[in-house]
């Protein structure tokens, strides 16, 4: 693996099927232990850097570094560097000064784990850079389709992914598409057209408007968060038509076939993208069980980025 | 005392000797004598380069720019007359800063300094500045800009070039319709879909050209666009000059060579207003200069201070250096490549601009009688851009590394060597103090 994990098309699909086997293993060392913790981070120091309030990636990241009994160092930055005063590039001088051996970074701005990359000698993982990529939430989900309809094993060849909604905004959208094209998936990209970008066309997935023509043939249906204040800024009329158009509710999901699966990346606008009884179905919706295994998947990126592998 | 240009090739045609003399050329013939003597070795002499577009960040920003860095800057490029973009702080908007530019100009005395004037009170467009107190000062100005902003309010806008009429001036359009380039960050496209990076659409420029030709058409006016950046605004200014209005347009050595794949980097430094384009552009803009669609080559030069470009890419600034690589990115483009000849490169680069900004004294003829503002240039000699060794206060060059051919071997202003081989020649005022200690370049550094 390399030594940043700043795009999901940074990796090849042995290396994302290896991230996700090593979170499969990982996630069964700890399983029925009474205190879940491993050794193999002992000593290392991992900095969660968030620039965006974002409870659950940075809780998720900090619970996968201490169960690998790295000490944790929560460095929460918030508004932007530029209002708060220190630029991104004192901040990383100064994490470096510190010792620290990863930086978790989420940041409002596309390409700031980029450039922070170039000015750390640590390892930078990308937990969200603007509107870009989100590379562990990517495979997050790739590890939760996989266990879900791939048995746990192997890439998602052959598998039929549909993704809805706000794709333009969507960085949790950039990062799927290139891990899914990369383990093998189709993917369909749903929305209205003012929320594809210009420029969709080069990407290994196929768009559509109308979301009731392709769920009879997904296997997964992947959920994004629509903002509502897009609808100020003139990207869909209302939330009523919205919902209607794009949302996910009980007839759209009456048309899915028996063992597909509902997703969503958190957090929900209940009754906009996805209706509650979507949200909570038991059978299809993995939205609780993406939170688990992003634990997992991101230990297996601590692991495999600090060298854990190799002692 | 007399300076000498032995062996010069004018145009780039048969050498001869070019003797200067009280601030004219004297002579030209072979086997002439003088007291200072520039031997050519059969380099290319052209007339003193003009830029319609610099920003020299004086008064305001004179950490990452001063007047006087920029003319040296000028001078080792190979100009001897550049306009000065009024978004200074505070803006050039009255005949008080527009005068104190063009005074520092002076003083310094590498390059001629011409003030460009906001056309509105602050750059705020709502409210014209006083134009003509602008025109009558002792700047003169005759071209009028909101540069790094569009004049975008339609009436406003057809006011501004009616008004200018008066004193022959000419409004030179930002083209950036505002609404379309919200948050924009880069070539809306296949990258900036890529890169999660705000897109600014081709048709936000070319709506505003094509108003503002209608508009100008309409009352029969004079437009300039800066920094043309599009295939399509290329077709519409064809369109337009095909009417018989008075549009002129400016492409930036920058839009002739690269193009937004570089942002990839996420590096700033890449990061200029209007953006990149595509290949597609490049080589429009590139025929629309070589058909004189595009009637001169406009540096945008923008220096910023460090931290206004070490930074996430969207929190940085927009703009590139651009003054001490130009001749030679429009020679690699443009002549290398049979594009261009030397004369067009005299007038895309020296007489055409002179003209649309009523520059007296500059863009002649290599005649005598004329006056000295030249430029000696080796087309042969191939250089490496070094960020560290240019003269600008600011680095943010993105040729950084490239090696270009073209090496300035003298400038000219007034008979006057203001550049010789690499090096500032003092200008005709007092001293000046932007150099760094071992700074090679310095000011007084004899070659």
């Amino acid at each position: 693996m390399n030594r940043h994990l700043l795009s999901a098309g940074d990796l090849d699909r042995a290396t994302a099927v290896d991230i996700l086997d090593t979170a499969e293993r990982l996630d069964h060392a700890l399983a029925g232990r009474e205190v879940k913790k491993l050794p193999p981070l002992r000593g290392r120091t991992v900095v969660n850097l968030f620039y965006e309030d974002s409870t659950r990636t940075r809780t998720s990241f900090e619970l996968a570094a201490k169960r690998l009994s790295a000490d944790v160092v929560n460095f929460s930055a918030k508004g932007s560097s530029v209002s708060k005063g220190e630029s991104l590039k004192d901040t990383a001088l100064t994490l470096e000064a510190m010792g620290s051996d990863a930086v978790v970074v989420r940041h409002s701005y596309s390409g700031a784990a980029h450039r922070l990359a170039e000015w750390v000698h640590g390892s930078v993982i990308n937990a969200g850079d603007g509107t870009h990529e989100h590379p562990t939430q990517a495979l997050l989900d790739a590890f939760t389709m996989r266990r879900r309809l791939r048995g746990g094993e192997g890439d998602l060849a052959g598998l039929r992914v549909v993704i809805v909604g706000d794709v333009l905004h969507s960085r949790v959208a950039r990062s799927n598409v290139l891990l899914l094209a990369t383990l093998g998936a189709s993917v369909t990209l749903v929305a209205p057209p003012t929320l594809l970008p210009v420029g969709v066309d080069a990407w290994p997935a196929a768009t559509g408007f109308d979301l009731d023509a392709v769920l009879p043939a997904s296997d997964v249906v992947m959920m994004l968060r629509v903002q509502r204040e897009r609808m100020t800024e003139s990207y869909f009329p209302s939330a009523r038509e919205y919902a209607r158009r794009y949302g996910l509710d009980a007839r759209r999901m009456a048309m899915l076939h028996d063992d597909a699966i509902v997703m969503h990346p958190g957090p929900m606008n209940r009754g906009m993208e996805i209706a509650a009884e979507v949200a909570d179905d038991p059978k299809r919706s993995t939205i609780v069980e993406q939170v688990t295994n992003g634990v997992s998947v991101r230990m297996a990126v601590l692991y495999l980025l600090l060298g854990g592998a190799d002692e | 005392m007399n300076l000498l240009l032995r062996n010069v090739r004018p145009y780039g045609e048969e050498p001869v000797d070019v003797l200067v003399d009280d601030g004219v050329i004297a002579e030209i013939g072979s086997g002439l004598a003088g007291d200072e003597v520039v031997d050519g070795e059969g380099a290319v002499l052209l007339p003193g380069l003009v830029d319609l577009h610099t920003h020299l960040r004086e008064p305001g920003r004179e950490d990452a720019e001063t007047v006087e860095s920029g003319s040296a800057a000028a001078a080792l490029g190979g100009y001897t007359a550049v306009f000065a973009m009024p978004n200074t702080e505070p803006a050039a908007d009255t005949a008080g800063v527009v005068e104190q530019v063009w005074r520092l100009g002076r003083e310094t005395g590498l390059v001629d300094v011409a003030p460009i004037g906001a056309v509105t009170v602050g750059r705020a467009g709502t409210q014209l500045a006083e134009l003509g107190a602008m025109a009558d000062s002792a700047a003169g100005v005759r071209v009028f800009s909101d540069d790094g902003s569009c004049v975008a309010d339609p009436a406003l806008m057809r006011r501004a070039l009616e008004y200018v009429r008066a004193f022959d001036g000419v409004i030179a359009q930002h083209a950036e319709e505002p609404r379309l380039t919200a948050g924009a960050q880069l070539n809306e496209g296949v990258v900036s879909a890529r890169l999660g990076l705000t897109g600014w659409p081709a048709a936000a420029e070319e709506a505003i050209i094509a108003r503002d030709a209608l508009l100008a058409g309409h009352v029969g006016s004079r437009l300039h666009v800066c920094h043309v950046s599009t295939a399509g605004s290329v077709e519409i200014i064809r369109w337009a000059k095909s009417k018989g209005w008075q549009v002129t347009a400016e492409v930036t050595p920058h839009h002739l060579v690269l193009t937004d794949e570089l942002a990839e980097s996420y590096d700033p430094v890449f990061k200029v207003n209007p953006p990149l384009r595509t290949q597609v552009d490049v080589d429009a803009l590139r025929e629309g200069l070589a058909d004189g669609t595009i009637d001169c080559v406009a540096t945008d030069h923008a220096p910023h201070a460090a931290e206004d470009k070490e930074s996430e890419w969207g929190a940085a600034r927009p703009g590139m250096l651009g003054l001490q690589t130009a001749l030679s990115v429009v020679i690699e483009t443009m002549v290398l490549p049979g594009r261009l000849s030397w004369r067009d490169v005299a007038s895309r680069m020296s007489e055409v601009p002179a003209r649309i900004g009523r520059l007296a004294g500059h863009g002649r003829p290599l005649e005598v009688g004329e006056p000295a503002n030249l430029v000696l240039v080796d087309p042969q000699a191939r250089w490496t851009v070094d960020p560290a060794a240019l003269v600008s206060k600011s680095r943010n060059t993105p040729f950084a590394g490239r090696t270009l051919p073209g090496r300035v071997r003298a400038t000219v202003l007034r008979g006057r060597l203001t550049s010789r081989d690499g090096a500032v020649l003092p200008g005709f005022g007092r001293q000046v103090s932007y150099n760094r200690p071992g700074d090679q370049n310095r000011v007084g550094a004899r070659a």
